[in-house]
């Protein structure tokens, strides 16, 4: 681990004027759970901590009936609010479907969007990887990959994001609120392209202080569906935020790409009529699976049609 | 003869430790206080062959509290060290991850902000990491493990083959595993002028002792090896491991005492690791369903450093009787690190292909899977001729089919199929030589001193709830030390057979402090340890498993898992059961989940933290329970008791395959159980 220096905001303002004046790439920190992890790893060697967990920690109700999520606020406390239980419940599941109770403690709702790759490779220093070192190369294309993208990577990446929360967001329309924009959160993330090392398009001086989460009637018939080998504390081989009432309809998928995986063509052929097989395999046409990997696409197929059948 | 009755064993009494442990006040060989001490951190290397060409440590040297970097270079030679632990003598790499280095600090931050400064330049060979069934380089050893013939061969297995009634010829698969014991691995060393006592997180003081001595050739009374507390080993602290030998050839060169923690991460290239397996399984049976043919073809890994020769096929030389038999092993030489003990080595990998065999032959032959077993179970041991002290193996099977309720046959519940498996377990019942001390400290309390290593299973406390039976007082009168090799020798904890020799010294120190006047004594059972007839000595069990598996998803659960087992009388039915239903956690978790993936292009583990190499949580150990039955062997030790920490694991991988395909009519092979192996098969 490099030495670093630590040192608690007191408002945004106070953040961002931190962050600049750090001589060597600050870093903001929320729970630290996965930061400080990568630090001790040495895939992180931020120069300075911006603490900024204690900014922006309220869930607020917004005037059109939606929420306000504060960056700060823990992923226990939102999974434990009564309206993200009652009228988000899939948000809720994919929060209680992450980590464990330990980590949800600690961890942001800021921090887990910024969350890195679960990637084996990224996550260590003596092997190559374009993500953590531009150029050197990616070794999963050849190598392990059974965990990773089918859709979205490119030659130069196949992370996936390692996110539950985010595709619970994805599917609801949320939008991300930084210190100077508003992002829906559907285009906050990166697919990897010729850029893998930049995951969102957030610039490096730039905070987020918000999620807000807009009124979704048919987001109260939703359910996350976590799909792993081990029953808790595992990363998604494949997950599904989907929330339909036999009308409108909304579907994420998680695990398949460098992104939380909207289906908007699932939810198109839903809408045009389709069984939920068609409609999965719509959206799963553009899959492109490595060589030990293509159990993924029967994989998230059948998981969409089994959370579609049960919320119908 | 039979076992004499007791009073305080058998007693479920909570572990004298246990306070300790859950307050904090328990001391782990890292957490020993020790005046002017520095902090090492190996240094490893980033290819899997070659050779180093220079070494620029001057970053690291220059860095804020490096006290010195270690590498071949300016290392002490160790001209007597072995295999792993000649470390530091040359500059050769012959695995990714080698210690090739160590940075000596005044704070172990320090120490490892500068471990990433030292630059290695290499020159690179080509390495092969990955196993395979036709590999180049596979041939036969001159034993396995420890002390087993290659290979068996009796009758005429192909022609038995060709003229069964029934037969099947399957290979099974199981991957790298690595043991993980909840403490890392960690050391202090410290020299006093020619002597170096440490404090070693290990599974036997005085076999760290006699191989410290060996590697620095010095007199074994000359170091000193204190584990009092152990976090679990699971056989990765059975033998001495190299950053152990870094810890004291730091402390050697610095002229400190050094700390050395192993991280997570190290773990997985520095302690050692289950040999993957291909295994090939022949089984042929007449029309009654007894076995006409057995043959059992193992391929494993060994490294260019060392030979370990993992006995996977022993197993089924005793298991069951049939006149044409065989086994085999074979090796390949990789550039990996060397494979070393894990829980059950041998018969673990080797009962999961048997016991998945047995079930296949069942299903073919058309018999049911405890009957085939039944029908097979033999009198005598078939690889010795000796009779068994005690083999129960069909009572565990029909206790355990009554209290589980053994109906296989798939079941539909919503979208989840169940089934059950069966599967037997078995493993030696040992006894080896040790000492013990026990003192009568005029106060009606008495102070019993054994060089045992208790790793969480227990044993602190079964031997005083021995000492207390023989010695006719509460339990609370006996003060128990244990973990020093400043005490009588001792053997590992390991193979399952401490209890069993502890045990043994303890009763006989005991009986010989009440016989007479002395107010201490000494006692050695070497002298006894083999004097006894020629008796095949095992425990034996019966593992039962409930497999939920999901039509869409593919995930497997077990919902019910049953061990019984037939392990000699119980010490302390509350740390049998840990251990027992440990043991089995274990193993499903090898069924379902365990596994560390190889690039064989980088020559490197993929998996090296907890996060990516699965062990089972609690969500996933939903009923798992273990019963034994009565069972009374006078033949091993005068408790009566077999070892129990292995046994669970051993049948548990097939009981879990076999409750998969009851579920799904899938056969799954390979080791893990995972989604991707069923998805779009049930």
């Amino acid at each position: 681990m490099e030495p670093f220096t630590y040192r608690r905001a007191s408002s945004t303002e106070d953040a961002l004027a931190t962050h600049g004046s750090a001589t060597r790439g600050a870093k903001f920190l929320g729970g630290g759970t996965n930061l400080v992890d990568l630090m001790r790893l040495g895939v992180e060697t931020p120069s300075e901590l911006v603490d900024v967990s204690r900014l922006e920690c309220s869930i607020d109700a917004g005037e059109d009936g939606g929420l306000r999520i504060g960056a700060g606020v823990r992923n226990s406390e939102l999974a434990a609010d009564r309206r993200v239980r009652s009228r988000y419940p899939a948000l809720a599941q994919a929060l209680l479907a992450g980590a464990s109770g330990q980590l949800r403690n600690l961890a942001t709702t800021g921090g887990n969007l910024l969350q890195r790759t679960r990637c084996p490779y990224f996550q260590d220093v003596t092997k190559p990887c374009n993500k953590r070192e531009p150029g050197s190369g990616c070794p999963a294309r050849e190598g392990e990959h059974r965990n990773l993208a089918i859709v979205g990577h490119s030659e130069h990446c196949v992370a996936t994001h390692p996110s539950d929360m985010a595709v619970a967001l994805a599917a609801f329309d949320a939008v991300v609120h930084t210190s100077r924009r508003a992002i829906p959160l559907v285009d906050f993330h990166r697919l990897p392209e010729d850029e893998p090392w930049r995951d969102t398009v957030l610039e490096p001086d730039e905070l987020i202080v918000a999620v807000e989460v807009p009124p979704l009637a048919v987001a109260a018939r939703s359910t996350y569906r976590k799909v792993r080998e081990r029953a808790s504390f595992a990363f998604a081989l494949v997950s599904v935020a989907a929330a339909y009432d036999g009308n409108d309809i909304r579907i994420a998928f998680g695990g398949l790409a460098h992104k939380p995986w909207r289906a908007f063509a699932a939810e198109e052929a839903i809408r045009s009529g389709a069984s939920f097989r068609d409609a999965a395999e719509a959206e799963l046409e553009q899959a492109k699976p490595l060589r030990d990997n293509a159990y993924k696409v029967e994989l998230a197929a059948r998981t969409l049609v089994r959370a579609l059948e049960e919320l119908s | 003869m039979s076992v004499a009755p007791t009073r305080v064993v058998g007693t479920p009494a909570d572990r004298l430790e246990g306070r300790d442990k859950v307050q904090g006040e328990a001391t782990y060989a890292y957490e020993y206080e020790v005046e002017h001490v520095a902090y090492a951190t190996p240094v490893v290397s980033t290819i899997a062959k070659g050779r180093i060409r220079s070494i620029d440590s001057s970053a690291a040297l220059a860095a804020d509290g490096v006290i010195a970097v270690l590498t071949w270079e300016n290392a002490p030679k160790l001209p007597k060290a072995e295999g792993e632990l000649a470390i530091l003598q040359s500059p050769q790499v012959s695995y990714r991850g080698q210690i090739v280095g160590a940075v000596v600090a005044e704070s172990y931050e320090a120490a490892r902000h500068a471990e990433l400064l030292v630059r290695f330049e290499y020159d690179v060979e080509e390495h092969d990491v990955e196993l395979r069934a036709d590999h180049p380089t596979l041939y036969k050893p001159g034993k396995v493990n420890p002390e087993f013939p290659t290979d068996t061969e009796e009758g005429d297995v192909e022609r038995a083959l060709e003229e069964a009634a029934h037969a099947i010829d399957e290979t099974y698969t199981t991957p790298t595993e690595h043991n993980n014991a909840m403490e890392p691995h960690a050391t202090i060393a410290i020299w006093d002028g020619p002597s170096l006592t440490l404090y070693d997180s290990n599974q036997g003081a005085h076999a760290h002792r006699e191989t410290f001595a060996k590697t620095f050739d010095m007199p074994p009374e000359q170091v000193r090896v204190i584990a009092r507390h152990v976090g679990g080993g699971f056989g990765s602290k059975g033998t001495p491991r190299p950053h152990a030998v870094l810890a004291a050839l730091a402390a050697r060169h610095v002229e400190r005492p050094v700390k050395l923690a192993v991280t997570r991460q190290q773990m997985f290239t520095l302690t050692g690791y289950r040999t993957p397996t291909i295994q090939r399984l022949r089984l042929g049976c007449d029309e009654r369903g007894m076995l006409t043919a057995i043959a059992h073809d193992v391929v494993e890994q060994t490294s260019t450093v060392d030979e370990f020769a993992e006995q996977t096929a022993v197993v089924t030389r005793m298991l069951y009787a049939s006149p044409n038999r065989r086994t085999t092993h074979r090796l390949a030489r990789l550039d990996v690190p060397t494979p070393s003990w894990m829980r059950a080595p041998g018969e673990c990998p080797g009962m999961y292909a048997l016991e998945s065999a047995m079930d296949e032959l069942a299903i073919a032959a058309g018999i049911d899977p405890i009957e085939l077993r039944i029908r097979n179970d033999p009198e005598i041991d078939p690889e010795s001729g000796n009779r068994f002290s005690t083999r129960n193996l069909v009572a565990c099977l029909r206790e355990g089919a009554d209290r589980f309720g053994w109906k296989p046959g798939s079941r539909r519940n919503g979208r989840t199929l169940a089934g059950l498996g069966v599967a037997a377990s078995t493993y030696p019942a040992r006894r080896r030589p040790s000492q013990a001390h026990a003192r009568r400290n005029g106060d009606g309390t008495f102070t019993m001193r054994v060089g045992a290593v208790d790793i969480g299973t227990g044993a602190r406390t079964v031997l005083a709830q021995i000492a207390a039976d023989e010695l006719a007082v509460e339990l609370d009168r006996i003060h128990i030390e244990i973990g020093d090799s400043a005490f009588g020798s001792a053997p590992v904890a390991g193979g399952s057979a401490g209890a069993s020799s502890w045990g043994t010294a303890v009763v006989r120190a005991c009986r010989l402090l009440r016989a007479g006047d002395e107010d201490e004594v000494h006692v050695d059972t070497s002298d006894s340890a083999d004097a006894e007839e020629p008796l095949a000595k095992h425990g034996f069990g019966a593992i039962f498993v409930e497999a939920h598996v999901d039509v869409d998803t593919a995930e497997v659960r077990v919902a019910r898992a049953l061990g019984v087992f037939g392990v000699g009388r119980i010490l302390n039915p509350k740390t049998a059961r840990s251990q027992l239903i440990g043991g089995m956690t274990m193993g499903i978790g090898m069924a379902l989940m365990e596994e560390t993936r190889v690039d064989g292009r980088l020559g490197a583990f993929v998996d090296q933290d907890l996060a990516m190499y699965h062990v089972p949580v609690n969500a996933d150990v939903l009923d798992v329970d273990a019963t034994w039955i009565d069972e009374d062997d006078p033949h091993i030790n005068p408790m009566g008791a077999k070892g129990i920490g292995e046994i669970g694991i051993v049948g548990t991988a097939a009981a879990v395959a076999n409750a998969v395909h009851d579920a799904t009519g899938v056969r799954v092979r390979d080791l893990p159980i995972t989604p991707d192996k069923l998805v779009g098969r049930i």
